[in-house]
């Protein structure tokens, strides 16, 4: 039946942690690809990404599924790339996340030893999010805490935001089939294309700064940072990348940037709506 | 008796087990599971109450604007100014909830629910031109047919040219639910995690711009409920129309209303519907919240919300889920787009009355067929069109240049309670302040209700009861207990967490990963 034996195919493994599916939606809204593109043709020409396991979207349902996880370590040993969304939870030896008789925690594990590289996608599976903001209930960790934690090697690119923008996680992955795991990152593991300058140098209040010109509430004119805005702290392309097909963005719908990159967020970038200094 | 668990049920949000005894090909108990526990309320204790608006959004990436809605109508509530939120404002939160509505319902129908009914594979033998179709018949003929395959197999009844145009719909309906999280994003800045709606009204402004882009992105998706959504949901129950009496569960709907209309009157109205289909008034105190099954302390059992204390208590001897127990009046009840129609319905919407009676008709049902798998749908699809009808009366009302947000302050204490609807169902969110920071936070959610667990006095919940009694046709692929869930469009990282908190230890320790 396979009439076109040039395609490679990348398989991929997807696993949700604690989070809320909100990465995934965001994926769902890619432009160009589109998510059918994404799942369906070749991303980029004579490569193809093989959705074995993503419980949002996926056909089957309990065994049938379940059994998808340990044939795929079987028969890719090495060459699957491993996608987290979601925090893992840790405390009570991972108790608080199961799927299948198991917890997360030893899925994850398990899954990430014989892993290609896993990517963290969002900022819970980056930096635990906001599962894990004080007291952290859960013990919610990211995965790379994780990874060194119980000593597992393997690469790991840092895809975060709250959710994460669909061009972050679909360029990542193209970066990754057209050049390999060598994608230059930041000291945060984060791909330097997309998290690579700061919002503050970008923003189009900007010159409301510098002149002085800032918000008193709500609905104002001029530079939000009196209401809270991290953008000065905050490192993504999203003044101009936008969300939802380049439509929007937080700071444009008259909102202050909350730092929803950024590992500070939510716990040091608290309250969202007050002018706090957090980092030089 | 025969075990038979689905672990994880897979297309719905959050994770889910369900287990059924079968004894002679039919269910005779049946238990639903939330498996994940993060414990919102306890990280909200000691915040600032405005980004409590911001946080309780991330409890679901699929219904944030719900949970945006609910918080900032509680924190109007806790701040004095629930009377005078602007016209604009209120305006404009109608319309994120309402986008997200859309996204929602198209989301569950074609990308949830639809692959246990339509057979992607018939796509193999598409012999056509269309660029869509074409390139699934490629990547069938490539053989790798994740996440497609596997799959439960057998059960699938539809002509080959009929699976083919539901798969090709299945393609369109994507663009669609993206479309509908542009329109959201038009006033709320972004989505999933919208920025717009806040206490006090919203943070963007009204302009012609945005009135016309959000009118005409609109009307594309009322073209798509209207033509294809709603034909597909009818094709579907003309072909399974067994399912009319498949999962019938508990008989009891509720609702708490939602969208706020001019001159206060809601859009969805509030109420509870029994199969007698007489309408009663809800009263919030009425709702307690048990935890014999739950892996909650037993101390904290049958409360109102309110006043309720919890303590998890993973691997609680008898207990089988992470979810607690909420039923009204000591009565077990159905939330979601169903309830809200039926409430609709019986309060005398012509409307809503002439577009579920349309359907009665076509299949010659009296309303209690309302109350099964494909009356969840069929009342989803109906939710859908009376919402992005609305929406496109409700963006013509907005006055450009008027301000959409009033200033507020936060009390050092107060309370606040803020209902509204979710595209799953009633939501409420309650908050306490003390000293000007959040002292307790509490959200109900109707996943909460729907996929609950057994209560105090052993009553199964709603899922559970729609799946006991059912015969299902064969034990290896089980088509009708996922179809059955999969009715109720369970959410359930919405569902899972802490009610309530008051300061006590909840013993977690750090196992070092």
């Amino acid at each position: 039946m396979a009439k076109d034996t040039k395609t490679a195919e990348y398989p991929v493994i997807w696993l949700q942690g604690a989070g809320c599916t909100g990465c995934s939606v965001s994926i769902l809204n890619s432009v160009s690809p589109s998510i059918s593109n994404v799942l369906i043709d070749e991303v980029v020409p004579g490569k193809h990404v093989s959705m074995r396991f993503h419980a949002t979207i996926m056909a089957g349902s309990g065994e049938v599924a379940l059994k998808v996880l340990p044939d795929t370590k079987k028969e890719l040993t090495g060459k699957y790339i491993l996608i987290v969304e979601g925090a893992i939870p840790t405390a009570d030896n991972g108790v608080y996340c199961e799927l299948g008789d198991k917890t997360l925690l030893e899925v994850f594990k398990d899954m990430a030893k014989d892993a290609l590289a896993v990517i963290a996608i969002g900022q819970c599976a980056a930096f635990g999010g906001i599962p894990a903001a004080e007291p952290n209930p859960t013990g919610c960790k990211g995965v790379m805490h994780v990874l060194k934690h119980n000593n597992i090697k393997v690469p790991v690119i840092n895809v975060p935001g709250c959710p994460v923008h669909p061009d972050w996680f679909v360029g990542t992955v193209a970066s990754i089939m057209l050049g390999g795991l060598d994608i230059e990152v930041d000291d945060l593991a984060r791909p330097k294309l997309f998290y690579g300058g700061l919002i503050h140098e970008n923003c189009p209040r900007r010159p409301d700064f510098d002149k002085g010109k800032f918000a008193e509430k709500i609905g104002d004119e001029g530079c939000l940072y009196e209401l809270g805005c991290k953008g000065p702290y905050t490192s993504a392309d999203c003044p101009e990348r936008q969300f939802n097909s380049g439509i929007n963005w937080c700071i444009k719908n008259g909102s202050p940037c909350h730092g929803c990159v950024e590992p500070e967020f939510p716990d040091k970038f608290s309250p969202l709506y007050k002018k706090i200094k957090v980092k030089e | 008796m025969k075990k038979i668990t689905v672990d994880p049920l897979t297309r719905i949000e959050g994770h889910m087990k369900v287990e059924v005894m079968v004894d002679n090909g039919e269910i005779k108990e049946a238990s639903s599971t939330g498996t994940l526990f993060r414990g919102f309320e306890i990280i909200l204790k000691g915040r600032h109450p405005l980004d409590a608006n911001r946080l309780t959004q991330r409890i679901c990436g699929v219904c944030p604007a719900s949970h945006s809605t609910a918080s900032a109508l509680c924190l109007d509530d806790a701040f004095g100014i629930g009377g005078k939120i602007t016209d604009n404002g209120r305006i404009i939160r109608n319309l994120i909830l309402g986008s997200n509505f859309l996204q929602s319902h198209i989301l569950h129908f074609y990308h949830l629910a639809a692959l246990d009914y339509v057979d992607v594979t018939s796509v193999a033998k598409y012999k056509g031109d269309d660029p869509s179709l074409k390139s699934i018949n490629d990547f069938i003929a490539r053989g790798q047919l994740f996440p497609f395959v596997p799959r439960y197999e057998g059960d699938y009844r539809f002509k080959e040219e009929e699976n083919i145009e539901l798969v090709d719909h299945y393609v369109r309906a994507l663009g669609m639910r993206m479309k509908a999280h542009e329109l959201l994003a038009i006033f709320g800045g972004k989505m999933p995690h919208n920025v717009g709606t806040i206490a006090g009204g919203v943070t963007s402004k009204v302009t012609t711009d945005k009135i016309v882009n959000f009118l005409w992105r609109a009307k594309e998706i009322k073209e798509f409920v209207d033509n294809i959504y709603i034909p597909d949901v009818l094709k579907a129950a003309e072909v399974y129309s067994d399912y009319f009496t498949i999962g019938s569960g508990c008989g009891n709907l509720l609702a708490y209303g939602g969208f706020e209309q001019e001159g206060n009157e809601m859009l969805f109205k509030p109420g509870m519907v029994s199969t007698d289909l007489k309408k009663g008034n809800v009263d919030a105190l009425k709702i307690t919240e048990d935890v014999k099954s739950s892996w909650y302390a037993d101390a904290s059992t049958h409360k109102n919300p309110a006043e309720g204390e919890t303590i998890p208590e993973p691997g609680k001897k008898g207990a089988y889920s992470f979810l607690k127990s909420p039923r009204y009046d000591g009565k077990v009840y159905e939330l979601g787009p169903l309830a809200r129609i039926a409430v609709n319905y019986v309060s005398g919407d012509e409307k809503v009355k002439t577009l579920v009676d349309s359907v009665l008709k076509k299949f010659k049902a009296g309303p209690d067929k309302l109350f099964s798998v494909l009356g969840r749908h069929a009342a989803r699809a109906i939710d859908a069109k009376i919402v992005v009808d609305a929406m496109i009366e409700w963006v013509q009302q907005l006055k450009p240049g008027e301000p959409s947000y009033t200033q507020c302050d936060v009390p050092d204490e107060a309370s606040g309670i803020g209902l509204t609807e979710a595209p799953r169902g009633a939501l409420g969110h309650w908050i306490t302040i003390k000293g000007g920071k959040i002292d307790r936070y509490q959200v109900i959610t109707p996943t909460a209700w729907n996929a609950s667990p057994k209560d105090d006095n052993d009553q199964p919940g709603p899922i559970e009861q729609a799946l006991i009694g059912t015969k299902i046709k064969d034990e290896d692929n089980p088509f009708e207990i996922v179809r059955i869930v999969r009715s109720f469009d369970p959410c359930l990282a919405c569902s899972v967490h802490l009610v309530d908190y008051k300061g006590n230890e909840i013993g977690v320790v750090d196992a070092g990963c």
